[in-house]
C-alpha cells in the first residue's frame, strides 16, 4: 500500500465525526457491541475478549462546533468534556453501546456522572485505577475492577468472558503494542522519514478499528514509510509531553515539525504505550493484566509518584533513548494533571540541563503562529546550544 | 475545602471600615481552638514533636493522634490567609514561581506560603511537615499539591487512595481496599515516621469522642428545617465545621466545643430567633436557600452580606458535608475503627455521585423547606464545579424550585466581582418572590 493511500485512509478515519468505521463494523457483526472509552488508559483487552469494539473517543478536536456542550461547562473547564458530551448530545455516539471514563481527573470522573444522567439507557462505567502499587493491596482492587468490568460487559454481551477469551486478546494487543513500540523506535530514528503529524494519525486509526487491523496498518505505515525517502533536515529532536488526554489540533503537530522540530516521542493517545512490555499470556489474565499495570506501565501525572525521586523518571528516560535534544510541555489549558505536574518536570529537566519550553492550547486552537514561533524559537536557541 | 476560624473580625474588604463582630459563645471557643492548633504547630519542633499535613475531605485526624503528631490543614491555612486578605500575593508569587494561572488556587495559596517564609495565617511559624498524609478522597489535585510540596519542600508522602463512589454505594472491595492501605501502608509508615506504636484501644477512645460531637453538629445543622432558622447552614456553618472537619476531631475539646454550640443554637431556636450574622440578628428570613459549592474565602463578609441584607437563609449546604457527611446516620464506630474510619473516607461529598449529589440536593431541598438552589461555581475547585449546570438543571427539573449560578474562586481575589454576584442575587430573589406571587404564596 502506498505511503499516501495509508496516510489519507488514517486521516478520513481522523476526521469522521460520525463515527463510520464504528457503524459499519457494527454492520459486519450483528449484535456485536462497541465501547467507547476516554483517555488515558482502559484494559481494551477486556472489551476485545467479550466480543467487542473498543473505541477511543479523544473529544471534537477543531472541526466540532461546540454547542450543546457548552451549556453543561464553565469558562475554566477544559475543552475536551464540552466536546464530548457535544458528540453524545448530537447523536453521533449512538453507535457506543457504553463508555469507559477511566480514573485521570476531576472532570473527567465527573463526566461519568453526567454521561449516567443524560444516557441512562447506555451502560456507564468509572474505571477506577490503584495509586497504591502494592500487589496485595492496589493489585488486589484492581483486580477486583477489571472482574468487574468482565462481568459487567459479559452480561451486555450476552455471553461470559472466558480466561482463553482474554489470554487471545491480551496476544492480540501484545502484537499491536510491539507494533507502536517499532513506530515510535523507527521514528526516534528516522525522524524525517516519519513525520509526527503522520504518526499520531496512525496512532489515532487505532482508536476507531479493531485491534488485529490496526496493528497490519501500522506495520503497512512502517513499511512504507522505509521505502519512501525523504529529505533529512537539520531540526532539534523533540519530546513532547502534556498532551495525554485532550488532543492538540492537527495543524498543532504541523506547526511544531514545520518550524524545525522533530518530535522523536510525546504522550499522545497514551492508551496504545500505557502498558511498556508484553503481558504475559499464559496464567490468569486478570492477575497478567493488574500486574502489567502496576509495574510495567507508564509515568504521567494522573498517576502517583511513591517518591520524590521516582518524578520526572519517564521523561528523563524518553530525553535519553531518543536522544533528544529538548521538551516541548504541550498541555490543555485548565488540565489540572498536566498543568500541576509540569513545575515539577521543568525543574527535574533544569536540573539535568535539559531545555525546555512550555505553552497551553485547546483542541480547537486556531492560530498557530505564536505557536511555529515559539516553537521555532526554541529549536533555534537549541542548536545555537548544541553549536556552542 | 476547609473552614474558617474566627476571623470574622477581620475587615471585608479595603473600602470598609472595621466594625465590632457579633459572635456567639461558640464562635469564640472555636476561634481560640485554631488559634491554638496554630501555636501547637508553631511550636511542635520545640517540643519534640512531629507534624503531619492532611487535607479535609477524608481526614484521619483521630489516627494522626495515635502517633502523636500535630496536625496542619493545608486548605485551612489557605482559607485562613484569604479571611486576612494575604492570599493574593501568594497566589501570585506561587505564578511567579511557574505555577499555571489555570490551576487551584488553595495548592499556589500554599507554595506561596512556603516561598514567603513558612508563616502560617496568626503570624507564628508554620513549620514543614513531617509527613503529608495523601487523604486521596474526591479531588484529584490533592495528589498533586502534595507531590508539589515534596518536590519543592521535602517530607515524605503517605497515600490512601479512596476509590470514588462511581454507582452510587460503597461495595465491599472499595472498603476492604482502603482498610488495607490502612492496615499494610499507612499506619506502619506513621509508626516509622512517628516513633509511636499504633494502638487500635487508644483510636477507638479519639473515635467515642468523635462521635459524641457528630451527633452534636447534626442537631445544629439540623435546626434549620425550623422556621425562621437559627442557624445560617452555609455561612455560620463554615465556623461550625471547623473544629470537627480539621485538627479536632475525636479530642475532648471538640466535644465540648459542640456541646457549647448546640446548646446555644437550641437556646436561639426556643427563643424563635433567626441567625446570627457579623452585624447581629438576621433582619428576618425572607428566602431560604440551599447553595451548592463552597465559599468564597476572599470576600467573605461581603459575600455573606448580600445574603442576609435580602434577608436569605442558607438552611442547607453541599459544602458543610465535605469533611464529612454525617446527616444521613454515618458515624466514626470505636467497635470498628479502621472500618469506619474507611466509610468515612469514602462518604465525603466529592466522593459521591452525580446521581447522589443531585439526590442529596433534592433532599434538602425538601426537608429544609428550601425556595431554591444557589450554586456558588468555584475555578479551582474542578471536583465541585465540573458538571455543576447539570446538577442545577437536574434539581430544577426535579423540585420545580428556581436555581441560580454564580461564580467566584477560593483564595484568588481576582476572581471575585461583587457587581455581578449581586445583579445575580437580586434577580434571583426577584425570580423566587414573582414565583410565589404565581402560586399565591406572599
Amino acid at each position: 500500500m502506498r505511503l499516501a493511500d495509508i496516510v489519507a485512509r488514517c486521516e478520513a478515519l481522523f476526521e469522521d465525526l460520525e463515527f463510520r468505521a464504528v457503524r459499519e463494523w457494527k454492520a459486519a457483526h450483528p449484535g456485536a457491541k462497541a465501547i467507547g472509552y476516554m483517555p488515558i488508559y482502559v484494559p481494551r483487552e477486556i472489551v476485545h475478549a467479550a466480543g467487542m469494539l473498543p473505541v477511543g473517543l479523544f473529544g471534537g478536536g477543531d472541526q466540532l462546533e461546540v454547542i450543546q456542550g457548552d451549556a453543561y461547562y464553565q469558562s475554566y473547564i477544559c475543552r475536551i468534556p464540552r466536546s464530548t458530551l457535544e458528540l453524545g448530545l448530537t447523536r453521533r455516539l449512538d453507535c457506543l453501546d457504553g463508555m469507559l471514563f477511566p480514573s485521570i481527573c476531576d472532570v473527567i470522573r465527573n463526566l461519568s456522572g453526567m454521561w449516567q444522567i443524560l444516557f441512562p439507557d447506555k451502560y456507564v462505567k468509572y474505571f477506577d485505577v490503584p495509586q497504591n502499587y502494592d500487589d496485595a493491596v492496589g493489585g488486589a482492587f484492581y483486580r477486583h475492577e477489571l472482574a468487574s468490568l468482565r462481568d459487567d460487559l459479559a452480561r451486555l454481551a450476552g455471553r461470559p468472558v472466558s480466561d482463553d477469551d482474554l489470554r487471545g486478546s491480551i496476544a492480540a494487543y501484545n502484537e499491536n503494542r510491539r507494533a507502536v513500540r517499532d513506530l515510535y523506535a523507527f521514528r526516534a530514528a528516522r525522524p524525517w522519514q516519519a513525520p509526527t503529524a503522520e504518526v499520531y494519525l496512525v496512532l489515532r486509526a487505532g482508536c476507531v478499528l479493531p485491534v488485529e487491523e490496526h496493528t497490519r496498518l501500522v506495520r503497512d505505515y512502517l513499511a512504507a514509510a522505509e521505502a519512501t525517502p525523504r529529505p533529512k533536515r537539520d531540526n532539534a529532536r523533540v519530546v513532547l509531553t502534556g498532551a495525554f488526554c485532550e488532543q492538540p489540533p492537527l495543524a498543532l503537530i504541523k506547526s511544531i515539525e514545520r518550524a524545525g522540530c522533530y518530535i522523536v516521542d510525546d504522550d499522545f493517545v497514551l492508551v496504545q504505550r500505557w502498558l511498556v512490555e508484553d503481558v504475559p499470556e499464559s496464567g490468569d489474565p486478570l492477575d497478567a493484566l493488574a500486574r502489567a499495570f502496576l509495574h510495567r506501565s507508564t509515568q504521567t501525572s494522573s498517576r502517583y509518584d511513591e517518591k520524590r525521586e521516582d518524578k520526572g523518571r519517564t521523561l528523563l528516560a524518553q530525553v535519553k533513548s531518543r536522544g533528544a535534544e529538548g521538551v516541548i510541555f504541550a498541555a490543555p489549558s485548565f488540565c489540572d494533571p498536566a498543568l500541576l505536574e509540569r513545575p515539577m518536570l521543568q525543574d527535574v529537566l533544569a536540573r539535568h540541563g535539559i531545555p525546555y519550553t512550555a505553552f497551553k492550547y485547546a483542541e480547537n486552537t486556531g492560530q498557530m503562529a505564536p505557536i511555529r514561533e515559539q516553537a521555532g524559537t526554541f529549536a533555534d536557541s537549541i542548536k545555537l546550544w548544541t553549536a556552542a | 475545602m476547609s473552614t474558617p476560624a474566627g476571623s470574622r473580625a477581620t475587615p471585608a474588604a479595603q473600602t470598609t471600615t472595621p466594625k465590632a463582630v457579633v459572635k456567639e459563645d461558640a464562635m469564640w471557643l472555636q476561634k481560640a481552638l485554631i488559634n491554638r492548633n496554630y501555636h501547637d504547630l508553631a511550636t511542635a519542633r520545640e517540643r519534640g514533636r512531629k507534624i503531619a499535613a492532611t487535607f479535609v475531605p477524608g481526614n484521619l485526624n483521630e489516627l494522626l493522634m495515635c502517633f502523636d503528631f500535630a496536625r496542619s490543614l493545608p486548605e485551612t491555612n489557605a482559607l485562613q490567609n484569604a479571611l486576612r486578605k494575604r492570599s493574593g500575593k501568594l497566589v501570585m508569587e506561587a505564578e511567579r514561581d511557574g505555577q499555571s494561572e489555570d490551576v487551584c488556587t488553595y495548592v499556589k495559596a500554599d507554595i506561596g506560603m512556603f516561598l514567603q517564609g513558612e508563616v502560617g495565617p496568626t503570624g507564628e511559624p508554620l513549620p514543614r511537615p513531617d509527613v503529608l498524609l495523601l487523604s486521596y478522597t474526591g479531588c484529584f489535585t490533592f495528589m498533586k499539591w502534595f507531590e508539589l510540596i515534596r518536590h519543592k519542600f521535602g517530607g515524605e508522602t503517605v497515600m490512601l487512595h479512596v476509590p470514588y463512589q462511581a454507582d452510587g454505594r460503597i461495595r465491599p472491595a472499595m472498603r476492604d481496599y482502603v482498610v488495607k492501605q490502612l492496615r499494610e501502608t499507612v499506619i506502619p509508615a506513621l509508626e516509622r515516621i512517628s516513633g509511636v506504636k499504633f494502638d487500635i484501644d487508644r483510636l477507638r477512645e479519639y473515635l467515642k469522642e468523635s462521635q459524641k460531637a457528630e451527633e452534636d453538629l447534626v442537631a445544629v445543622l439540623q435546626t434549620a428545617k425550623h422556621r425562621p432558622s437559627p442557624i445560617d447552614g452555609y455561612f455560620g456553618a463554615v465556623y461550625y465545621i471547623g473544629p470537627i472537619f480539621t485538627a479536632f476531631r475525636g479530642t475532648p475539646e471538640a466535644t465540648e466545643y459542640y456541646r457549647v454550640l448546640r446548646a446555644e443554637i437550641e437556646a436561639r431556636l426556643r427563643a424563635g430567633k433567626g441567625p446570627l450574622t457579623p452585624e447581629g440578628d438576621h433582619p428576618g428570613e425572607k428566602y431560604r436557600l440551599v447553595v451548592e459549592g463552597p465559599p468564597n474565602w476572599t470576600h467573605f463578609r461581603d459575600f455573606w452580606k448580600m445574603f442576609y441584607d435580602e434577608g436569605a437563609v442558607v438552611v442547607a449546604s453541599t459544602y458543610s458535608k465535605v469533611g464529612g457527611v454525617y446527616d444521613f446516620g454515618f458515624r466514626h464506630d470505636p467497635a470498628r475503627p479502621l472500618e469506619s474510619l474507611a466509610e468515612y473516607c469514602l462518604g465525603c461529598y466529592t466522593n459521591l455521585n452525580f446521581a447522589q449529589r443531585i439526590d442529596m440536593i433534592c433532599r434538602y431541598m425538601d426537608d429544609y423547606r428550601a425556595d431554591g438552589l444557589l450554586v456558588n461555581s468555584i475555578k479551582s475547585c474542578n471536583s465541585f464545579s465540573a458538571g455543576q449546570l447539570l446538577i442545577l438543571r437536574e434539581v430544577e427539573k426535579r423540585t420545580g424550585r428556581p436555581a441560580a449560578f454564580i461564580e467566584s474562586d477560593l483564595v484568588d481575589p481576582r476572581y471575585f466581582s461583587a457587581a455581578n454576584i449581586r445583579n445575580r442575587l437580586e434577580s434571583y430573589f426577584q425570580m423566587i418572590r414573582q414565583k410565589r406571587l404565581a402560586a399565591g404564596v406572599h
